[in-house]
């Protein structure tokens, strides 16, 4: 699988509160309603205008703070393509392979991406290219890589009750 | 093979084979606690995976703590599709005003030495404190455990954090672990479980345990262990340590976490003399008996400066009602405190006590984000109740020492 798309750039410790602000964590929404309310607490701008497509670069620990789902299926139901940081908080990371939403840990290719330039992404080959060159990146183990294929934890747990 | 960590020895014991930080396993899951807050998207995602029972009703507690009382119709109609869950499954039900899911698990002897607990909730690490390896997950992982009382574990490396000396009076467990988040930062101890060691912990108590395993989770951690010889689980002596971490009690000052993130440490001298508006007393960090009592003993006879508020929210009925027996109360609420249900209250900024655009707040609670108390634009500081207690007497942030009574 390969993707491109549009980069919002953010620096560390991007906390849930700020991706998903918890006055919303108490309404039961549709992941669609979630997205509209993605980095709220942060970024407005984004909060208005990322696009289907877009992925998000980050510094370290992103996604610290709350055990809180919805601030995986926010950006996934935004339609951001992926996330590459130089590291994601324990939960958020888990939670986000179980939502199927790949994170990319590569901290080289987010030291020299740009706000707003187009990169790309081969989930594949491991690789990132952006402006300045192409970055490796360790793929999920073996484990998880079925995990997500199957779409995240809930379509996987749904296939493995009916065999 | 060297030694093992309490988290080898607990998820070796649980998934049947030899866990070694790194490994993958699959472990049997001892107990599980769900809060209101997670607990909604919990049911969606158990009734999406098309589950039909959960693995074992006993082995589950739901809790209504992050939201309840409701505050309004919107909350009031969720609870209710959570509830009919939790009946319609005969699992273990904590009603609102029971207190917060944390110190319940603990409380009623569902979290013990050895056992494995996960919860719905980032605070689950509290349960380190007796000696369960306790961590948090997402409200899908909790309805995959639910269904099937399994789930997988990257058993984690451990980082050693030493603590030699005595503590000063005036200082609590809420500054050493401020301060130990303030060297280690908010994510160096990323995927990692922490063991604490030092004869502070054979002298403390367990509601100062609780507070230190209570935030490992602001440094990332996935869990940890305050250990002593009454914890009922140890590590070998030739356990493998990812990284040790000495910090000297007798160094350690009343501190803060300035605004917005937990890391950002600084001793009380460097913030003194700041006004505040709002002091809130609570949640699964410092809301425990000691907690209430160590500000009772400070405010006792006091009166709290003009224009500062101060909320007061006990984690538990049992808290509630050993403060009222103990007299605490009554200090409190003569010094001018208002006091809700046990509950999270305002540290998460969905119910009960939500700051004003540009006040001042001080919380004794784990997390400064702007936003968490449900407002943004305001400031929020992390103390301890001592720290807190002083500054309601004055009205600005005020350093505890010269006002405990020892």
């Amino acid at each position: 699988m390969r993707i491109q798309g549009r980069v919002w750039k953010y620096g560390d410790d991007i906390n849930t509160d700020y991706i998903f602000p918890g006055v919303h964590t108490y309404v039961l929404m549709s992941d669609e309603e979630m997205g509209t309310h993605a980095m709220e607490g942060i970024d407005t701008d984004f909060t208005k205008n990322a696009v289907k497509g877009d992925i998000i670069v980050a510094g370290k620990n992103w996604g610290c703070g709350s055990s809180r789902e919805q601030a995986v299926k926010c950006l996934k139901a935004r339609g951001i393509g992926a996330l590459v940081v130089v590291s994601a908080a324990r939960i958020f990371y888990r939670n986000a392979i179980n939502e199927g939403f790949p994170v990319v840990i590569c901290p080289e290719a987010v030291e020299t991406t740009q706000p707003g330039e187009q990169i790309s992404i081969d989930f594949d080959k491991g690789q990132i290219t952006n402006a300045k060159g192409v970055y490796s990146f360790k793929p999920y183990s073996e484990h998880i890589q079925s995990l997500m294929q199957c779409g995240g934890l809930l379509p996987y747990i749904r296939q493995s009750l009916a065999e | 093979m060297p030694g093992m960590t309490i988290a080898e020895k607990i998820l070796s014991e649980h998934s049947g084979k030899e866990a070694r930080a790194g490994d993958i396993v699959f472990c049997d899951v001892d107990f599980m606690v769900v809060p209101d807050s997670t607990g909604i998207f919990t049911v969606r995602s158990f009734k999406e995976m098309e589950g039909k029972k959960v693995c074992d009703p006993n082995k589950i507690m739901f809790v209504f703590d992050h939201c309840s009382p409701p505050p309004n119709q919107h909350i009031a109609n969720m609870q209710k599709y959570e509830r009919d869950f939790v009946l319609s499954q005969g699992v273990i039900l904590a009603e609102g005003g029971e207190g917060v899911c944390h110190q319940l698990a603990v409380e009623k002897g569902y979290a013990s030495a050895g056992k494995l607990v996960v919860g719905a909730d980032s605070h689950t690490c509290t349960y380190g404190a007796v000696g369960a390896f306790a961590t948090g997950v997402g409200a899908t992982d909790m309805a995959a455990t639910m269904i099937s009382g399994k789930n997988w574990f990257k058993v984690p490396e451990t980082i050693r954090v030493n603590l030699k000396n005595d503590l000063p009076a005036g200082c609590t467990a809420k500054d050493i672990i401020l301060t130990v988040i303030g060297k280690i930062g908010a994510e160096g101890g990323n995927y990692k479980a922490f063991e604490f060691y030092g004869d502070y912990f054979e002298k403390c108590t367990l509601d100062d345990r609780m507070t230190i395993a209570n935030m490992v989770v602001e440094m990332g951690g996935k869990t940890g262990f305050t250990c002593f010889s009454g914890l009922g689980i140890q590590a070998d002596e030739d356990a493998v340590y990812c990284e040790t971490v000495e910090i000297d009690l007798a160094e350690v000052v009343p501190c803060v976490a300035k605004p917005h993130t937990v890391d950002n440490w600084a001793p009380v001298s460097e913030v003194a003399g700041k006004p505040i508006n709002y002091a809130f007393i609570g949640s699964c960090t410092n809301g425990r008996f000691e907690d209430l009592k160590a500000a009772a003993d400070i405010l006792r006879g006091g009166k709290l400066a003009r224009g500062v508020r101060l909320l007061v929210v006990p984690a538990s009925k049992d808290i509630l009602l050993r403060a009222a027996d103990e007299g605490v109360l009554k200090d409190l609420v003569d010094a001018g405190a208002a006091v809700f249900t046990p509950s999270c209250a305002a540290c998460v900024g969905t119910h009960g006590g939500v700051p004003a655009d540009g006040e001042t707040v001080l919380s004794t609670t784990n997390r400064n984000f702007k936003g968490r108390m449900g407002n943004p634009n305001a400031d929020i500081y992390l103390v301890s109740p001592m720290t807190l207690a002083a500054s309601c007497l004055t009205g600005v942030i005020t350093d505890p020492r010269p006002y405990v009574k020892e």
